[in-house]
């Protein structure tokens, strides 16, 4: 009937003031972002998977385990589900040294079960040298990464983060990021994650859920529903695009890496090392970072042209700019932000080719 | 030596009492404690919260007189303890552990609900994520994180059990080795005009009461570095 490999969640959820009432199909793999401002009911949706909280009507399956089904009765109690829950403030066990918090969990499961070891995961978040302190003793990030850790020593099979960067400054933020993106490529365990923060969403996540009010107003893959202009993500000042491609060659003299988007995109992107080739890579481009001209402009101080083609448009109402929808030849799509007298100068319609000038693109990961 | 047969007899009862007291009160206080820091039943914790705190208010000659009612030949508790062939519990040992459980439960039931509170959930929502039942999250993650209130709840039950004389009076009366409390003693000495030996007796229930506070409240400084 269903596809095992994924997670289905439908909670209606009643609170004085707030009501949750979600139904969301979800792929079993990869990193899925809840995005949405404070109060879209994100971090109560985290909850109800986890079984913190018990949404009074209510299914939940999990790669084909169900762990909730109000219809038949059926609620798995928290301890008894195999999740990996990294709470917002780390909420690690202040008695306990680090050691004791990360075995907390993985001494509760059977010897069987445990896949990750201590080491591992010490080695993975890098907390090697933190083992006999005590919670109070810790940085915030320190904290952070200890928390992670200890959700996935009970070998989990699914993680849930609510907002596990939220309570760090962006210094901290920087220093525990890294160490999410290796997680993924590392441990094959989905992952649901709970931020209100674009950037992070950008960086880190393969599937995007976009709440607001409890309800969800998109859920599909990254890449699409960035760029849905019907999305108030769309309309911020920060409306981006993510785009694939591949590490190509590095020009040690300018300290320039090539990547290559499609067989005719390639971005050039100044780069402190080399990327070794091949290697798939993740960039961020701004709507209001591209240009747009009918033809090739040449002599330019800007690296980056790319030939494009008009998809669609759509006026950002409170500021004077249209908002492009453009296609790269294989298929990937981004947004320029221009004005609306540049818009009729150029006399953009549908389907006409022109060349899309990069002011700056940010390499997501590397 | 100063201190007679019967002086000593009434230390190892108020001993005994208080210990047995302060036990009963941690096995019977810590659900009661528990419950009042979490239950979302406001009516009810409001109502349960001032019937525990009565004994902080009421002289203790009340609440012995009511329990002397309740507990004599007369009284629903003391039928049903007939009934059931236990006789009166009224002057015994028995009807002093009730009575002076009563008194001092609110010297439990406070501290530890204070504690639990300031725990609050986080913790406990934490324990659960890592596959710990409610009981074993209870014994590994809040016992150790409210030892503080533990260790308060038992020194005030102790301390407060042991200078406990009015409910003893009413309900125990002054039966030396039975119900004769080191509390009751004094006041025998006094009444008898022994003042050497009731000298004895609050001179060490002070030295006592006061060294028992005292580390009580030396602990909780060096708990301090925690969180």
């Amino acid at each position: 009937m269903h596809d095992p490999a994924q997670i289905q969640a439908r909670f209606v959820l009643q609170h004085p003031g707030f009501c949750l009432d979600i139904d969301l199909q979800l792929p079993g793999r990869g990193i899925t972002a809840l995005f949405g401002h404070s109060g879209s009911g994100k971090t109560s949706c985290l909850r109800c998977v986890a079984g913190l909280e018990q949404a009074g009507t209510g299914y939940l399956a999990v790669n084909g385990d169900c762990w909730q089904d109000s219809a038949r009765g059926l609620f798995v109690p928290t301890y008894r589900r195999p999740i990996g829950y990294v709470f917002q403030e780390a909420n690690l066990f202040a008695h306990l040294d680090v050691r004791d918090n990360l075995l907390y969990g993985s001494r509760r499961i059977p010897r069987a079960a445990r896949q990750v070891a201590l080491q591992q995961a010490v080695d993975l978040l890098g907390i090697g040298h933190l083992l006999q302190r005590l919670p109070g003793r810790l940085s915030g990030g320190e904290r952070q990464r200890v928390g992670i850790a200890r959700a996935l020593l009970t070998s989990p099979r699914l993680l849930l983060m609510d907002e596990p960067l939220a309570s760090l400054d962006l210094q901290r933020r920087q220093e525990v990021m890294p160490y999410l993106e290796r997680l993924q490529r590392e441990l094959d365990i989905p992952l649901l994650y709970v931020s209100h923060a674009p950037d992070e969403v950008a960086r880190l996540a393969d599937h995007l859920v976009v709440l607001e009010e409890g309800r969800v107003r998109a859920c599909g893959p990254l890449q699409e529903t960035l760029l849905r202009h019907d999305l108030p993500m769309f309309q911020e000042e920060d409306a981006q695009a993510v785009l694939h491609g591949l590490a190509g060659a590095f020009d040690e003299h300018y300290g320039l890496q090539a990547v290559q988007l499609d067989e005719q995109s390639r971005l050039l992107q100044p780069a402190r090392q080399a990327v070794a080739p091949g290697t798939p890579l993740r960039l961020k481009v701004r709507a209001r970072d591209v240009g747009l001209s009918l033809a090739q402009v040449q002599h330019s101080s800007l690296l980056n042209h790319l030939a494009v083609r008009v998809c669609d448009w759509q006026e950002v109402p409170q500021l004077s700019y249209v908002q492009v929808r453009l296609q790269l030849p294989g298929g990937q799509q981004l947004l320029a932000r221009i004005t609306r007298y540049s818009f009729d100068q150029l006399g953009i319609h549908s389907g006409q080719a022109l060349w899309a000038q990069l002011k700056s693109v940010s390499l997501l990961n590397g | 030596m100063p201190l007679t047969q019967n002086d000593f007899a009434a230390i190892g009862l108020s001993l005994q009492l208080a210990s047995l007291t302060t036990l009963l009160l941690l096995l019977l206080g810590t659900p009661l404690a528990w419950w009042l820091a979490h239950s979302r039943r406001r009516w009810s914790k409001r109502l349960v919260s001032a019937l525990v705190a009565l004994p902080l208010v009421l002289p203790p000659t009340v609440l012995g007189f009511y329990l002397l009612v309740l507990l004599g030949p007369h009284g629903w508790i003391g039928q049903l303890t007939q009934s059931l062939g236990l006789g009166t519990l009224t002057f015994s040992f028995s009807g002093l552990l009730i009575g002076a459980a009563l008194c001092s439960l609110p010297f439990v039931v406070q501290p530890l609900q204070n504690a639990f509170e300031a725990i609050g959930r986080a913790p406990l929502e934490a324990a659960a994520t890592l596959r710990a039942s409610p009981l074993d999250s209870f014994f590994t993650v809040v016992v150790p994180l409210a030892r503080p209130g533990f260790l308060t709840a038992a020194t005030l039950s102790f301390a407060h059990t042991l200078g406990e004389f009015g409910v003893v009076l009413m309900i125990g009366g002054n039966i030396p080795g039975k119900t004769q409390v080191v509390a009751i003693q004094i006041y025998n000495h006094v009444e008898g005009m022994h003042y050497a030996q009731a000298h004895w007796l609050a001179g060490g229930m002070l030295l006592f009461s006061f060294l028992i506070l005292l580390l009580l409240y030396a602990g909780r400084q060096n708990r301090q570095g925690w969180s």
